[in-house]
């Protein structure tokens, strides 16, 4: 066989093939964009489920909120021209791979060469419809969202009602004590942050909490949302019976994978996400890698060499920032010139006025030390280790130290790690992590390690029954 | 003129609040807050800000360059 044909079937994919990208928020645009810098001048068609076209969430529970910024003025920043067929405000609800087709809700069906799956996740409802319709009641993740939840606080509630307090239920507290409003934060695990944490940082967050006038309520759920006659939210039960008087009520509970759509196709996927290789190409049911499907940010999950080789799904920025680019290159790459995508997980969360940031994942880990700085001051780090191992950093006010973490991390250097800097505590002993076991009632963190399966429904075997 | 941080990238150096102090500020020591929106006329202000960024967490949009985009 000539060397070159493999090489001219991909020189020829870049000039003609079409590529659909169904998904239009960071990891779709960004991996648009990265299409068109390598040179893929054939068809390209963007599909998403929301009218606008793509936009940065992060400023949404910050920003937005306070009022510094308005929830239709986040929209992406753009890198180059994509020259994009795009479909907006309309979602993806199949596909068939054997036409290779992208079925949408209006009907169409869309052909493809090659497929990006970034359908990222929505915000889980409140449990109960009836009350989740009440007025008042609110999630946050779209723009919309945060433009209504927005015009909410603005007119001045009596008090706000968070449900959960992970990073983004934090954050939303912190603004309306900015804003000065009454709020009151429910959580059913020991303290927030636990889920991505452990309960040694959720016990600092919440003293950071009550600091700033939060009025929060570890160890209880809300199990009931009363409304007035003209149905908009007046009172929450609790699950330790008392009640409160609330005119906002933010279900901040987590997020769901947008992957029912995938359903019937016979990818690896499901709850946790479409299961890939390092290099982001899909798994088949069976765990046959497929050569014209690809996925990336909230919803890709693939082995991570750090952490035993788990599938880990991670819902941050950079990952999909850079997820998108990377599964873009290698959608009109060959062989030699793919990269891994095996990001060292990161993120950062502004809340009370600290910084808060993070490397690695909390939740593989059982012990935690402080090596620098003050816990009483609000600026410290903290590394968290497993078997002796360092797998995850966290700083408050002290994130320039957070590089010198994750280097330790990326090479699984010993825990406890030696501190840099002089501003050691006293005693750096390690101590319990104090992570929720799995299956305790509290919010799944952000990065989830979600075993060893690629899919959660089962191969289909093939049973030794023919001649061979 | 639309902007985004990389936050994950972001120091806290603030090198870029005294250059575009209608745009970037810090919130407490070190959480950098940004309007994703400025007026196209501090477009300038926020070029330098982006070029004076240590670490280069400032993304700008070319949409000067590329026009609307597409």
């Amino acid at each position: 066989m000539r060397a070159e044909l493999i090489a001219d079937v991909v020189a020829e994919f870049k000039a003609y093939g079409r590529i659909v990208i169904v998904g239009a928020s960071l990891a779709g645009l960004r991996a648009a964009e990265t299409l068109r810098d390598e040179g893929f001048t054939g068809p390209l068609t963007i599909i998403g489920d929301e009218k606008q076209e793509p936009y940065d969430r992060p400023p949404l529970s910050k920003q937005v909120l306070k009022g510094l910024a308005r929830a239709d003025h986040t929209l992406l920043p753009r890198m180059r021209k994509v020259d994009a067929d795009w479909r907006l405000g309309v979602a993806a609800t199949g596909l068939d791979r054997r036409v290779k087709q992208v079925r949408l809700a209006d009907g169409e069906q869309v052909p493809f060469d090659r497929l990006l799956i970034a359908t990222g996740t929505r915000s889980r409802p409140w449990f109960n419809p009836q009350e989740a319709a009440l007025e008042g009641v609110f999630t946050l993740r779209t723009a919309d969202d945060a433009g209504r939840l927005r015009a909410a606080l603005a007119a001045g509630p009596g008090r706000v009602l968070i449900v959960g307090a992970g990073f983004i239920g934090s954050e939303m507290a912190s603004v309306c004590r900015e804003l000065g409003l009454a709020v009151t934060v429910a959580e059913r695990a020991e303290g927030p942050l636990v889920g991505a944490l452990g309960g040694v940082i959720g016990d600092i967050a919440a003293e950071m909490q009550r600091d700033h006038g939060v009025d929060l309520r570890t160890g209880v759920s809300v199990e009931a949302l009363e409304g007035d006659a003209q149905g908009h939210v007046r009172r929450a039960r609790l699950s330790d019976g008392t009640t409160l008087d609330v005119d906002v009520v933010v279900a901040s509970l987590g997020s769901i994978r947008n992957t029912e759509w995938l359903e019937g196709a016979g990818l690896a996927s499901g709850r946790w996400g479409v299961a890939c290789d390092a290099g982001c190409r899909v798994f088949d049911i069976n765990g046959v890698v497929t050569d014209s499907i690809f996925v990336a940010g909230d919803i890709a999950r693939a082995p991570h060499v750090l952490y035993d080789y788990q599938f880990l799904v991670q819902e941050h920025w950079d990952n999909a920032d850079v997820g998108g680019r990377v599964a873009a290159h290698n959608m009109v790459s060959l062989e030699p010139q793919r990269r891994p995508h095996l990001p060292l997980p990161a993120f950062w969360s502004g809340q009370f006025g600290v910084n808060i940031k993070g490397v690695g994942v909390g939740p593989f880990a059982d012990e935690i030390v402080i090596t620098q700085g003050s816990v009483t001051d609000r600026r410290f780090a903290a590394a968290y280790g497993r078997n002796g191992r360092i797998v995850a950093a966290v700083t408050f006010n002290h994130g320039k130290w957070l590089e010198y973490y994750g280097a330790l991390i990326e090479r699984s250097a010993p825990f406890p790690p030696p501190p840099p800097g002089y501003d050691h505590p006293d005693g750096m002993q390690p101590m319990p992590a104090r992570f929720p076991t799995p299956g305790a009632p509290t919010g799944w963190p952000d990065v989830v390690l979600t075993g060893h399966d690629p899919t959660e429904r089962g191969a289909e075997y093939e049973y030794r029954t023919k001649k061979r | 003129m639309r902007m985004v941080v990389d936050l994950n990238r972001c120091q806290g150096y603030a090198q870029c609040v005294p250059l575009a102090p209608e745009v970037l500020h810090l919130h407490g020591e070190e959480a950098l807050m940004y309007d994703p929106n400025p007026d196209d006329s501090l477009r300038q202000h926020v070029l330098r800000a982006a070029a004076s960024c240590p670490v280069q967490a400032i993304v700008v949009d070319r949409l000067d360059e590329i026009g609307k985009s597409s």
